[in-house]
């Protein structure tokens, strides 16, 4: 029995990585990055990849759009965040990663996760963020014609029964800003949050402005942006890497290049631009 | 078995049984994923903060099944005589009995809270309820009434057919020998399988959350996406089986107690 003890517990965390870091600069050289799967930059994102994130026709395993197509904002910030690290479009290689995996424990299976994620401290005890790609402001979506539809502030948004999706951060805005009256309903996928939206089973539906752009184009014909909220908190979004990745200080690196250069900014303006009119709610 | 023979028979088993354990308990700690996992799924200070509101949020757990209850034990009771109903002139109804349980327990239960909670709503007829918390207790209805009236058919062909037999040729008519001898029993013979579904059931619950409701499962996602931390999910499972354990005792009892009288009556 001691020796199945023994056994079990020298099987269990062995290192695929033979290199050991040295002490000190880890550099970001194109050769000497540390990737899951040696050669190719492995991308998660969950299924299905909704518009403006994503773009592209819809190719298996991902329905709606396809991250590899390097069209929509997402897709086209990883492309580019590659680039910079010496990495091109062919070595890069995406996997479907369920949000709710993203931030499971053990090994990963990515080296890096974009699904609008936005950084909290709590979260950044679990897995390591990178800077931002994106500032977020949340929206609320209505349909037309509604009585909510006539409001035009926060307050008058209190009696009505708001629909979120989970793992946003919305639902927290929602308790600490808005302090509806009723119970906010809270919805496992994009699809359930709108089809509750057209059933009437909500009044609201609060999302990321981006999002909440393409559900009033796309998913609810009758619907509208009634507006969005100020970010109170700096509300951004971040890749997520396991925790003591030192891959996010080169990542890091690229991002602060691209922002440095206008690249970042002309992604946002190419996939973004539309959505940022709608009145902001106070 | 004399008493020293029962004594070591009792050492042996202390001994085998804190062994086992013992090995187990060192086999998991010292597994190198051990700290990881530790934090991830038993961190105290998380548990203590997301408890009140996964205890609030399970309230409606409560409510969803108490109410979801009382209708199974009732409309599967009435499924379960229909398909017990002799005679040719019955056979339909038999027919739709046998293909409402067939298609209730062969559907996924997720399914038919998905189907019904958005379904019935998105058909914009007047006067049907929006309610998700509605939807979901009669999607478990529906579906636990299909598996409840399969132990009540149990419960009433195991009442020996001598049962019914006496009671016909005293002069009782069909229903009154079932309502007045044979479901009696056959009621009290089934209520262990009966409180099982219950149990059951109370799990279930859960789907309903899928539909939006805020309960305690649900509850318990919203915190684990929040901190990413699946503590919360620990806090959940504790509640649910804190509920489970008293209710398996009282089975326990009950059994004990009908067991008791059963064998108390005669001479």
């Amino acid at each position: 029995m001691a020796a199945l003890a023994v056994g079990a517990a020298g099987c269990g965390g062995s290192d695929n990585n033979t290199s050991s870091t040295s002490a000190g600069a880890a550099s970001c050289d194109r050769a000497d990055l540390k990737l899951v799967n040696g050669r190719k930059l492995t991308v998660g994102t969950d299924n299905p990849a909704f518009p403006p994130w994503f773009g592209g026709a819809e190719k298996a395993p991902w329905k709606v759009s396809d991250p590899r197509s390097g069209e929509g904002f997402e897709s086209a910030v990883a492309y580019a965040v590659a680039l910079r690290l010496g990495i091109n479009k062919p070595e890069v290689e995406w996997v479907v990663v369920p949000f709710n995996t993203s931030f499971a424990p053990g090994p990963k299976k990515f080296d890096f996760d974009i699904n609008e994620i936005s950084f909290t401290p709590a979260r950044a005890k679990v897995v390591d963020f990178s800077d931002s790609y994106y500032n977020v402001n949340q929206a609320i979506v209505v349909k037309k014609g509604t009585k909510i539809a006539g409001a035009t502030s926060i307050a008058d948004l209190k009696p009505y029964k708001l629909g979120v999706q989970i793992g946003t951060t919305s639902y927290q805005f929602i308790k600490d800003n808005i302090k509806p009256s009723q119970q906010p309903a809270v919805y496992d996928t994009n699809d359930a949050a709108v089809a509750a939206l057209k059933n009437g089973q909500t009044d609201a539906l609060v999302v990321d402005l981006p999002t909440a752009f393409y559900v009033t184009a796309v998913q609810v014909p009758n619907s509208k942006i009634l507006g969005q909220f100020e970010s109170t908190t700096g509300e951004h979004f971040g890749m997520v890497f396991a925790k003591g990745n030192p891959l996010v200080k080169c990542v890091n690196q690229a991002l602060a290049g691209l922002k440095a250069d206008g690249t970042l900014q002309r992604i946002q303006d190419r996939w973004l631009s539309k959505v940022v009119a709608a009145p902001v709610l106070k | 078995m004399s008493g020293g023979e029962g004594r070591r028979s009792a050492v042996i088993a202390v001994v085998s049984t804190v062994v086992f354990f013992t090995v187990l308990g060192v086999l998991i700690t010292h597994a190198p994923g051990w700290p990881e996992v530790r934090r991830t799924f038993f961190d105290w200070g998380q548990f203590k903060d997301s408890l009140p509101e996964i205890a609030r949020a399970f309230l409606l757990n409560v409510k969803i099944f108490c109410i979801a209850e009382v209708f199974i034990l009732v409309f599967a009771l009435v499924l379960a005589v229909i398909r017990s109903l002799q005679g040719p002139a019955a056979l339909p109804l038999r027919l739709l009995g046998i293909a409402y349980a067939d298609f209730f327990r062969g559907v996924p239960t997720i399914l038919v809270i998905a189907m019904l909670g958005f379904g019935a709503p998105a058909l914009q007829l007047k006067g049907v309820p929006l309610s998700t918390t509605f939807w979901g207790i009669v999607a478990l209805v529906l579906v636990y009434t299909a598996y409840v009236s399969e132990v009540y058919r149990a419960g009433i062909e195991s009442v020996h057919h001598s049962q019914a037999a006496a009671a016909r040729s005293l002069g009782l008519t069909h229903w009154q020998s079932l309502r007045a001898v044979v479901l009696p029993q056959a009621v009290r013979r089934v209520i262990p399988p009966l409180l099982n579904d219950f149990i059951g059931l109370q799990k279930d619950t859960a789907l309903v959350g899928f539909l939006g409701s805020v309960e305690a499962f649900k509850q318990s996602q919203i915190d684990a996406a929040a901190t990413f931390n699946y503590t919360s999910y620990v806090a959940a499972a504790v509640l649910f089986v804190a509920l489970t354990i008293p209710l398996a005792r009282f089975t326990d009892w009950l059994v004990l107690r009908d067991r008791r009288r059963r064998q108390a009556t005669g001479t």
